[in-house]
This record gives C-alpha cells, structure tokens and sequence, in this order.
C-alpha cells in the first residue's frame, strides 16, 4: 500500500517543461524536439492570432455583436503545442475553447464567429478538415475519440484522435468510460487536458482529490504525463510522443497540460466573484506568449519590428473576417429543418410549410410588435 | 422458406448485413463470446471474429459514445444494449449527440448507428427489463425509432434500419422472442422504414399498436368478430417516422379508433397519434378516441406484471367503449 504522504511527496506521472518562463531552455531539449526556427515562428505566429482572435472576439461581445464566447486567453500554448503535432489525417475533437486549434487546422476566422455568433454554419466543417465540431456538453466527445481512432485501427488506417476537454470533464462519466474504452481496445487516441484550473467557479481541487489528472491514465491502464501547458515546446513534445506511440501501436495516452483560464468562462461569467487578482496575476507572470517571445528575442530570432508586423498583419487578418461575418445575410428558414434527416420526414415538411405560410402572412418575415 | 422466431430472425439479419457489408459491426455487454443474453448475437463471433462482434466493458454511454466515434469514422455499428432500462445510461449520448451530429455539422457527418435494445414486460423480469422506453425516443428529432412484432417484419427492418444514414432506434419486444416462428426469406430483403402493416383487414374500429401489443390487438379482434364487429389492426411498425397516410386512411374507413400500447399513458406515443387523428381526420371520427395503455406507474415486478400490461380483454374493453359511443 502506498502512504498518502508518500504518494504527495512522489508524483505518479512526470512533469515535462523546457521552455522556463523567463525564456530560457536547455539546448539539447530544444535541438530533441526537431523543430526549426521556422517552426518556432510558426508555432509564435499562431499563439498571437489566437490571442488576438480572443481579445476582438470578446470585444465584439461586449458591443452586441457577437453571441456568448468561450475566451481562450493564457491556454495559447497548450492549444498551439499540441495542434502543431497533429498530421492532417488525424482527427481532432475540440470542447467549446479551442478556437486556436481549430484555426491552425484549417477553419478560418470568419467560420468561428459564424459559430459564436448563432450561425450554425460556423459548425460546417469544411470537406476535407478532420475536425469535429465543437462540443457544449462536457467531455461527452472523449467517446467520439475514442470510436473514431478505434474505427482507423479496425480499418488499419494510420491516423490518431486527439481529443481536447478541461479539469472539470474528468469528473465525468464520459470522461473514465472513455479512458477505459480506450485502455481496452488499445485505441490509438490522445486524451488531451487542459487543466485551466477552474470549471467556471470550481478549483481543480474540488474536481479530484488525486494530486494529478493524469494519474487517473495509470488506474486505466496506460501512461499519464503533466505538462506545463504554458511551455508551447513542451506541450509539442510529449503531445507529438503520444501520437507516435499512438501510431505505432502502443494505444492512449493521459496527457495533463498545467495552464490558467486567465479570462473568464465566457462572457456570461465574472471571474472576479470567485478567485483573487493576485492569483490571475501570478499566472500572468507565467504567460506562455511572452516566454515564446523571449526565447526567440534571446535566439536573434525575433525583434520589434517582427512583432509589429505581425500584429498588423494578423489584425487585418481577423479584422476582414468580422467585416465578412458582419456583412452575412440571415440564413433562410429552410435552415432549421433541412438537417434533421437525410430526407426530411412528413412532419418537418408540414412544419415547415405552416411556418413559411406564417412569415408570408407577414411580407415574408416575422411580425414586428 | 425457414421458419424463425424473432431471435433467430434479428441473428439472421445481422448476418446477412455483416457478410454483405464488411463496415457493418456490433458492439455491446456479453454480444461476443456469449453471443448475447438473448443469444440475439449467437455465433457472429465465430463468423466475424472479435473485432466485428465486440464484446465491450459494461458501459452503455460507453458503448453509444464509440458507437457514435466509430460511425464518424465510417464504420456502421449495431449497438446493443441488454435491457430497456439500461438506455438511460446512455441517454445522453443519445439525444445529445447521435441525434444531433447530422444537424450540428450541417451534414457534413451523420451517424449511421443501429441501438438496439428488448423492451417491454412480460418476461418476469427483475427491475428496469421490462420498460417501454419508445416516446421518449419519439420525441427526439432527428431519431427513427423501430420496433418490429414479427419475425419477418424484424428481419427487414433491421437490414433497413443498418442501412439508413440516421440513427434508428430499434426496440425489440423480448416477450414475443421465442413467442412463435414465421416464415423468414433467406438473404437479403427489407421491410422499409415508416410504413406500416395492415395486420388484419377490418370496417367498424382501427387499434393501432406496435411492438407487443400487436398480437394482443389480433386477439381482440378475433374475440370482436364473434360479435360480428369487424376490428382492423395496423402494425405500425416504425414510430418516427410514421405512417401518417395509412393511420388516417384507416381512419377514415373506420371512425373509431383504439390505440394500444404498453407504455404508460401520460405522454405516451398515443398521445401524439390522438393528436394526429384529431388534425387530420376529426370530421371522420364516430367516437372520442380511446387509449388502453399501461397505467402511469412504474411496471411492476413478476407478482402484479399482468395487472400492468394492456390484455386481450382490456382491449377488448376499449373496443366496445368505442364502439358504444
């Protein structure tokens, strides 16, 4: 038996870190990783337009122009570092904040803020993406990771599934059935934590007493890591490790990345109600844009009119997308039925008929009270 | 042509459509191996091996969920659940999810899964085995909710029902799986989806019944045409989506209608099909329609079972009310 004091004292699970947040890094992590300056900027490149993407969306928000949001600010690395391991044809199932992610795969600015903005044609993924959409209730889509990376096993196909949830997900069910599921199976799937700290207003703390999520890996079978979630090189690590144990047979893995929701759950929350300043500010201190900039500055690899330039441009970038999402028409009523079903049932064309014959009555919209 | 009861009738289904199609899997508790509580699964194991006849942990949401994921990934699982009652479990990835995947992507993904689950009583079954879950289902859009009453019916439906791009719900009545054998082709055939049987021709009272309660229906009918009332019985055989031409046409014929079933009264699909009947055939009704259905309470145990479920003389009751209107 293993003494609750020992188990404190010995962590599970590793914890992996190598870009410190003062932006220094030990040059044999760095050279391990087989990534070039290129990728470095690549990597810096997107963490900053999802950044931006955050603060113009919640701006939009603010000013009524935009539906509820889910902010992603402080969680950049975590989302960039283990996006950027993926390979195309792998599947990748977000939760409801991982708008950076789902970028770098490849659905544009304008289509995240169709979804945000109550246009469900933000949810159409485009053909050939394998993203899924994004998924409100919690940890429900860990089993669609599992069934489909199960399915690329059956089929001998080579591709994996990384799923993304939050600490709060691990308490539920769909999150142990899915992790059992895939320790069973040995389903080559990447169960991807962001443990942001908070489920709205509850700490990790009350979610588990295990001292880490990704110990919970080891009781299902396999292998669990932490991660400084915040370490955009560390997350690409043990992330790009997971999936190629994952490709070459060796089944799941639990991985814990250690980050802060340094915004609020959405627009509908004020994390003021429930956490002190000094500890936002805190995580602050840790934030994983400004590490990335430092070691590049320290590298020769970036300077001010770099950043400057990058700004402008990703500011124009996102800038044109909310003139193209602002300037959308309405989507035709047809909408609400057309997708029920493959073929729409008689009922839902009766329905449909009452509703245009209702909007006729009307010169063709709703009634203006 | 072979004679089958409703177990061998589902095996041979699933048979047919997994040496057809090598996508088409099933997954589920004790499906493998066991070949299922039921022995609904028996041999698919040894037919297909273990990776298309699944024997999965005891986790049904688990079992929906993946089902669901492995359907994305362009597999066509039969899920299986033991027992009514152990929907609930995966409720949730029911309606949240495998009803919802076509509507939330804009068509890009839909989920072309079978869950099949025994329902209704009159086994003797302990605790949730003998629930009738199907208004529930009903309700949900973007669902097709199945449920055979015949080995012949539940052949066709569930090729059909394997091949449909939407999730189907299909409900197997549990007392009538070793009830009686019918003739059952060999190979491959449907019954399509949302239509009806006319399961006995008749002229003064239409029951309207599935699943179960369809040969307790015929019963009723038989005892009527002593009394030289002539009872017509219409299977409906698919729930959503329904017949609706051929319940109203029956209607119309008729002017009095029972609808049967074994679920409790309240929000029971009854409900919804005296609605139907009341828009789109009211000028044609003799008689306020009569439901005989299950009381609102939970379906006993083995003891007082029977005093639960809709009988041939509970129906027969409902008839002759209808028919003293």
């Amino acid at each position: 038996m293993i003494a609750k004091a020992k188990l404190e004292q010995e962590p599970l699970v590793p914890f992996v870190q190598i870009l410190g947040p003062d932006g220094t890094a030990n040059p044999t992590d760095i050279v391990e990783l087989g990534l070039k300056p290129h990728d470095f900027k690549t990597l810096y490149r997107w963490m900053v337009a999802g950044r931006l993407f955050d603060e113009r969306a919640l701006a939009l928000q603010r000013q009524g122009r935009l539906g509820t949001y889910a902010p992603l600010l402080g969680q950049e690395a975590a989302q960039v570092g283990s996006a950027y391991a993926l390979k195309p044809e792998d599947w990748l199932f977000p939760s409801y904040r991982e708008h950076a992610a789902l970028a770098m795969r490849g659905q544009s600015w304008l289509q995240l803020l169709m979804y945000w903005g109550g246009n469900e044609e933000g949810n159409r993924i485009p053909e050939g993406i394998r993203n899924f959409m994004v998924c409100v209730p919690i940890a429900t889509q860990i089993l669609h990771a599992v069934g489909a990376a199960w399915a690329a096993k059956l089929k001998g196909e080579k591709s994996c599934a990384l799923v993304y949830f939050g600490d709060g997900a691990t308490s539920e069910g769909d999150f142990h059935e899915g992790l059992n599921f895939a320790g069973v199976f040995k389903v080559p799937v990447v169960f991807f934590c962001q443990n942001n700290q908070y489920a709205i207003s509850v700490p990790r703390t009350r979610q588990t007493a295990s001292q880490t999520l990704a110990q919970k890996a080891i009781a299902y079978g396999f292998e669990g890591v932490q991660v400084d979630g915040n370490d955009v090189f560390a997350v690409y690590k043990v992330t790009k490790e997971a999936l190629e144990k994952a490709r070459a047979g060796g089944g799941p893995t639990l991985i814990e990345a250690v980050t802060y929701r340094l915004s609020h759950h959405t627009t509908a929350d004020d994390w003021t109600r429930y956490r002190p300043a000094e500890e936002v500010e805190m995580w602050k201190q840790k934030d994983p844009i400004k590490r990335l900039r430092l070691y590049l500055e320290k590298q020769g690899l970036w300077s001010e009119a770099d950043e400057a330039q990058l700004i402008e441009e990703l500011k124009a970038e996102i800038a044109q997308a909310v003139s193209q999402y602002e300037a959308l028409p309405k989507r035709p009523v047809e909408d609400i039925f057309q997708y029920m079903y493959a073929e729409m049932p008689w009922n839902l064309k009766e329905q449909l008929q009452e509703l245009k014959e209702y909007l006729a009555e009307h010169g063709g919209d709703l009634p203006k009270e | 042509m072979p004679q089958m009861n409703l177990v061998q009738a589902i095996n041979d289904a699933l048979k047919t459509e997994m040496r057809r199609d090598p996508t088409v899997l099933v997954l589920g508790e004790d499906v493998g191996v066991n070949g299922g509580v039921f022995r609904v699964t028996e041999s698919l194991y040894k037919e297909f091996g273990p990776d298309r006849s699944i024997d999965t942990p005891l986790s049904e949401a688990g079992i929906v969920g993946t089902a669901i994921g492995l359907a994305l990934n362009g597999l066509k699982p039969v899920a299986e659940i033991q027992f009514d009652g152990f929907l609930a479990p995966a409720f949730d990835q029911i309606v949240s999810h495998a009803a919802r995947i076509r509507w939330r992507s804009r068509g890009r993904f839909h989920v072309p899964i079978v869950i099949r689950a025994p329902y209704g009583g009159g086994i003797r079954g302990p605790e949730l085995h003998s629930e009738s879950p199907e208004a529930y289902y009903a309700h949900t859009p973007g669902l097709k909710v199945v449920i055979p009453s015949n080995p012949y019916d539940a052949k066709g439906l569930l090729i059909a029902a394997i091949r449909d791009p939407d999730p189907v719900i299909y409900l197997e009545p549990k007392r009538l799986y070793r009830a009686f054998r019918a003739e059952v082709p060999e190979g491959d055939y449907i019954v399509p989806i949302g239509k009806a049987r006319l399961a006995r021709e008749g002229a003064h009272v239409t029951v309207i019944c599935w699943g179960a309660m369809v040969p307790v229906a015929l019963g009723a009918a038989e005892k009527m045409s002593a009394q030289n009332v002539s009872v017509e019985v219409i299977d409906l055989r698919t729930l959503v989506p329904l017949d609706v031409e051929a319940v109203i046409e029956s209607v119309k014929k008729t002017g009095r209608v029972v609808i049967l079933h074994e679920a409790p009264k309240t929000c029971g699909f009854g409900a919804e099909l005296a609605a139907l009947i009341n828009d789109k055939a009211f000028e044609y009704l003799q008689a306020p329609i009569v439901r005989v259905t299950g009381p609102d309470v939970t379906i006993p145990t083995a003891q007082l079972e029977d005093y639960y479920l809709p009988d041939v003389g509970r129906c027969v009751r409902g008839i002759q009310k209808v028919l003293s209107y």
